[in-house]
């Protein structure tokens, strides 16, 4: 495989304001390097899903997006209290957000299905109590 | 349709991107849930909102939308503003609720997502 980019962001859990600039920065990263609109809106819409995700639940954690010549991957590492029950978290309409999140948008329950949606496929670990990491990929070739 | 149409439709104030008033958007929807707008939307163009967070302007950013209008006389904040304006985007507030800023574009031949937006 040839030279893997890699684009790396914290994700501040303190403001929920603030959340989502690490996916805007990297959708202008990915538009420079000239990829398609269609593949650009997909990698940062699930971003942008798993980043509000930090905020809400896991007070922030860090992001890396890695692009390769035949794929872009997304890895989001959190410590927060974890995810129970996967297969749950995974249903359209679960949702464990406060109403507050719910009042400014989010808390839906469509997060993790809409990740899975805009990816070509996705891996979820985590463990209650210490935290989650899930690794996201979209194929770049047709 | 035009922005511009839009705008006089919904007897509309423009916030920011004037400019852009000219530009033809072909489809829309409505929510105050950001999470459907990202799970549901497909080459939509405009965003019509009465939610009221600098989120709101990111949701349009990913999505590739070109123009919010926010009903029922809300008011984006002024952070809100620096972002639309940093993203090129067209914001617009209109007294009009929801619904019925929805049915006016929509019975004016603004549709949802059945006709792909042009290739930018």
């Amino acid at each position: 495989m040839s030279d893997v980019l890699t684009f790396r962001f914290d994700v501040d859990g303190e403001n929920f304001t603030s959340a989502g600039q690490a996916s805007v920065q990297i959708k202008k990263n990915l538009r420079q390097l000239g990829l398609p609109p269609e593949i650009i809106r997909r990698v940062s819409i699930a971003m942008y899903e798993g980043e509000i995700n930090m905020v809400i639940h896991a007070g922030g954690g860090n992001a890396e997006v890695r692009v390769a010549e035949d794929f872009i991957e997304i890895e989001l590492v959190d410590h927060g209290p974890g995810i129970a029950d996967i297969e749950q978290a995974m249903q359209a309409g679960f949702s464990t957000a406060p109403d507050n999140i719910r009042s400014l948008g989010f808390g839906a329950g469509m997060g993790l299905p809409n990740m899975k949606r805009y990816t070509d496929s996705m891996d979820i670990q985590s463990k209650v109590g210490d935290g989650t990491r899930i690794v996201m990929r979209v194929d770049l070739t047709a | 349709m035009k922005i511009c149409t839009i705008q006089e439709l919904l007897s509309a104030r423009v916030i920011v991107g004037e400019e852009r008033l000219g530009d033809h958007v072909y489809s829309a929807c409505g929510s105050d849930m950001m999470s459907d707008v990202l799970a549901y939307v497909k080459d939509q163009a405009v965003l019509l909102t009465g939610l009221v967070n600098p989120q709101v302007i990111r949701t349009a950013e990913m999505m590739d939308m070109i123009c919010i209008v926010f009903v029922r006389s809300k008011e984006p904040t002024p952070e809100m503003i620096r972002l639309a304006e940093e993203s090129g985007l067209v914001l617009l507030a209109t007294d009009k609720r929801l619904y019925e800023a929805c049915g006016i574009l929509y019975s004016n031949g603004l549709v949802g997502n059945k006709v792909k937006r042009a290739a930018l």
